[in-house]
């Protein structure tokens, strides 16, 4: 298994002082064992640090897509003339658009209530006639449900842009050419596609890391504390120094393993690019993996009860990172005041960090900040349970 | 009457452990205020504050006028001057921008001789979303801005579109997230409540004493039963005051309807959080095994994303996920005034969801005490 080898890497910086000295090999390596055995003897960590990341991946993979594909909207057409079909024929052979059809205009509204159509378009009994007179503006209504933001902005774009294609059609097969002045061309960068998968994925692997590093650990010192058996380690020669690096490194090593399976997951199963490298991910990832332990652990170490470390774990690590992480939810459209608290969330480091990794390539000269923030953090929370630990041992 | 005065005095006991100590009276309140202050303002899709970079080579007065006309829509908070096609690349690329525009040194001629002009418009993908909403502000701006030409030169338009929203016209972002929360954190609430209070008498050992009581398993879980659907009921009566009162959320249902749900939904999460606890041995199997249903119950809800952009299999699969129907319910009662004959083909799939859950909860405790 691993775990000897995971801390292995504890190695790369060793001071003298031999057995007696605040660091022991032997003893940290045994009680890293001891750790690893305690996660693998337990399905419900193996189901957090391995199912839930598939599972969350497949979640924000599938079910969490803001690209519309098809909308359902409802027409009813007061005017029977031929330019009326016209329009009626172009929405319907939209292929963003599955339009029904009404016995009546009530049954129309009622589907819209009970939101079987997120919208209706109405072609008014004088449309035809009103397009024939040369100085009259024929309207076209559409009425979207307000009750889904996104989903009538999407209604009105769509709609909007069908009804633009048939004016155009309609002025060519006159022989007319009907110009617009400005031709707006979109680039979409570093996702040509402008598929949201693509940015969401990258951000959701934050989220998982969270839930490894900060939920899980929460609990398990939570526990030792709760049973005793963390004054009988305490009583024991255990150091401090050793006493938390046996706490971080063989989660480090699960966060670690984790994060692979997770890019691996989105690039070869998912098909999310990736154009970065493993030496970006390793690092940027090795910085987010210890804040979000030390956040873990710093809450653990202070609460000393499962039911709470898990609730405060929950509420100040997993919903930040969730919330105010900028992985679904746009950090600029917040309030200023908001704005602000993101700055001390290092999930938000993390996803910018991901979303370039991802999709713009290991680009050192964005990463450094971030990195730079998630180092000051990692350190800010390590030292806080370090120092609750000391307060605790006297 | 004794089977009534024994489940008392459990439920009793039940509410006892939950509000014995200040810490877990705060966890029922503190979360929910926290999150009722928060959420509604960060977890909104909607685009606001973007900033727009434009590097414009053309001096002449249309494009300024277009320019001026897009600074004063205000759909972009902050207009970003560059000099170079060097610097819209490090604008898009450090996010100091989330769409560039580029207009080239002809435009002005071009547009006044009646030709077409390209303009280009570089869209952050790593923001992809965001800058599709961006984008379409913008073209709202550049249409009003033609159609405004067309009518100084005297050219009418034959036809045109216009949009109406109903339930919440202004298109508000709070009105839909505040329904939406109502079930989110009630789902949070009740079901860690019931997940967890079987688990941590297993813990400690009472588990035992419980089972060698006069109380029969049903009569346990009916005792656990009671205080998670307080809570729920408790937590969303505190949001939904919230959303009326703080947030002027109009509500527009009937709120006998709202509370008739959301007691049909209480059981169903009660039922999953009893299974979950029958199944785990301590309390980090029951919170783990509770986190890992909440997680994807409330991001395959549509409250994230709607359920029609899901896969066809996934949308029938999200049938079994009482978070879905719930907020459902919540938003149809509290926005559109939904009528009975809705509520109930929302409340049926609970039902069905309660009792499977039930049943396999309580045949878990029969083959544990037995």
């Amino acid at each position: 298994m691993q775990p000897p080898a995971k801390c292995d890497l504890a190695r790369t910086d060793p001071k003298p002082g031999g057995g007696g000295g605040w660091l022991s090999w032997r003893r940290l390596r045994a009680l890293c064992w001891k750790e690893t055995l305690q996660i693998f003897r337990d399905p419900s960590s193996v189901l957090i640090a391995f199912f839930m990341p598939l599972l969350m991946l497949f979640i924000f993979g599938y079910g969490i897509n803001l690209d519309f594909s098809r909308l359902r909207i409802g027409v009813w057409v007061e005017d029977g003339g031929a330019e009326a079909a016209g329009l009626v024929a172009a929405l319907t052979g939209s292929p963003w658009l599955e339009v029904h059809g009404y016995d009546s205009r009530a049954a129309m509204e009622r589907a819209l209530v009970d939101s079987q159509i997120r919208g209706f378009v109405v072609i008014p009994g004088d449309f035809s006639r009103k397009l024939q007179h040369a100085g009259e503006t024929a309207p076209v209504q559409v009425v979207a449900d307000g009750s889904e933001p996104n989903i009538a902005q999407f209604v009105r774009s769509t709609v909007s842009g069908v009804w633009q294609n048939w004016q155009a059609q309609r002025a060519a097969d006159r022989g007319v050419e009907l110009k617009r002045e400005i031709a707006l061309e979109p680039r979409v960068w570093f996702n040509p596609s402008a598929e949201s998968r693509n940015f969401i994925i990258p951000g959701s692997i934050t989220v998982i890391m969270t839930v490894i590093g900060a939920l899980l650990t929460s609990l398990v010192v939570a526990r030792e504390w709760e049973r005793g058996t963390m004054e009988a380690l305490l009583a024991s020669p255990v150091t401090r120094a050793e006493l938390l690096l046996s706490k971080i490194l063989p989660y480090y090593g699960l966060g670690m393993i984790s994060l692979l399976l997770c890019v691996a997951v989105a690039h070869w199963v998912l098909r999310v690019p990736f154009r970065g490298t493993i030496t970006a991910l390793w690092v940027v990832g090795s910085f987010f993996l210890l804040s979000v332990l030390g956040i873990g652990l710093a809450i653990s170490t202070g609460m000393r009860n499962q039911f709470n470390a898990a609730q405060a774990a929950l509420n100040a690590a997993f919903l930040p990172a969730v919330m105010l992480s900028g992985f679904i939810y746009e950090i600029s459209s917040m309030p200023v005041f908001l704005r602000g608290v993101t700055h001390l969330i290092p999930a938000r480091y993390f996803v910018t960090s991901m979303q370039t990794i991802f999709q713009a390539g290991a680009v050192w000269k964005l990463l450094w900040p971030d990195i730079g923030m998630l180092a000051c953090a990692a350190a800010g929370f390590i030292g806080l349970t370090a120092k609750l630990t000391k307060r605790r041992m006297e | 009457m004794i089977f009534l005065s024994r489940i008392q005095s459990l439920v009793r006991k039940e509410f006892q452990t939950l509000l014995s100590t200040k810490s877990g009276k705060m966890l029922l309140i503190m979360p929910v205020i926290l999150q009722t202050a928060l959420f509604p303002f960060a977890a909104t899709l909607e685009v606001k504050n973007a900033s727009l970079a434009v590097y414009n080579e053309d001096s002449g007065r249309p494009s300024v006028e277009m320019m001026q006309r897009i600074a004063a829509s205000g759909a972009f908070t902050r207009i970003i001057p560059l000099w170079s096609a060097a610097a819209v690349e490090d604008a898009i690329g450090t996010r100091e921008a989330l769409l560039a525009v580029h207009i080239p040194a002809d435009f002005s001629r071009k547009i006044t001789a009646g030709e077409t002009s390209p303009v280009q418009v570089i869209l952050d993908g790593r923001r992809s979303n965001s800058a599709q909403i961006a984008f379409s502000y913008l073209q709202t701006v550049l249409d009003g801005f033609l159609k405004d030409r067309a009518a100084a030169a005297g050219r009418a338009v034959p036809s045109e579109i216009v949009v109406r929203n109903w339930f919440v016209p202004n298109l508000e972002y709070t009105h839909f997230i505040l329904p939406s929360l109502v079930a989110i954190i009630t789902t949070i609430g009740s079901l860690i409540v019931t997940a967890l209070s079987v688990a941590r008498e297993r813990e400690q050992g009472t588990f035992e004493q419980l089972l060698v009581s006069p109380l029969s398993p049903e009569m346990i879980m009916i005792g656990k039963a009671v205080p998670a659907v307080a809570v729920g009921f408790f937590q969303a009566t505190l949001i939904l005051i919230a959303a009326v009162f703080i947030y002027d959320v109009p509500f527009r249902g009937s709120l006998v309807l709202l509370y008739g749900g959301m007691f049909f939904y209480a059981l169903a999460l009660c039922g999953v959080g009893l299974f979950i606890s029958s199944v785990s041995k301590t309390q980090q199997q029951a919170f783990l095994g509770a986190f890992v249903f909440m997680v994807p119950a409330i991001l395959l809800s549509g409250y994230t994303a709607p359920v029609e952009n899901m896969p066809l299999w996934l949308q029938h699969l999200t049938w079994v996920n009482p978070v879905r129907h719930f907020v459902e319910i919540v938003k149809g009662v509290f926005l559109k005034d939904a009528s009975f004959g809705r509520v109930l083909t929302l409340v049926w799939p609970l039902v069905v969801i309660g009792s499977v859950n039930l049943t396999l909860a309580a045949l878990m405790f029969r083959r544990k005490a037995a």
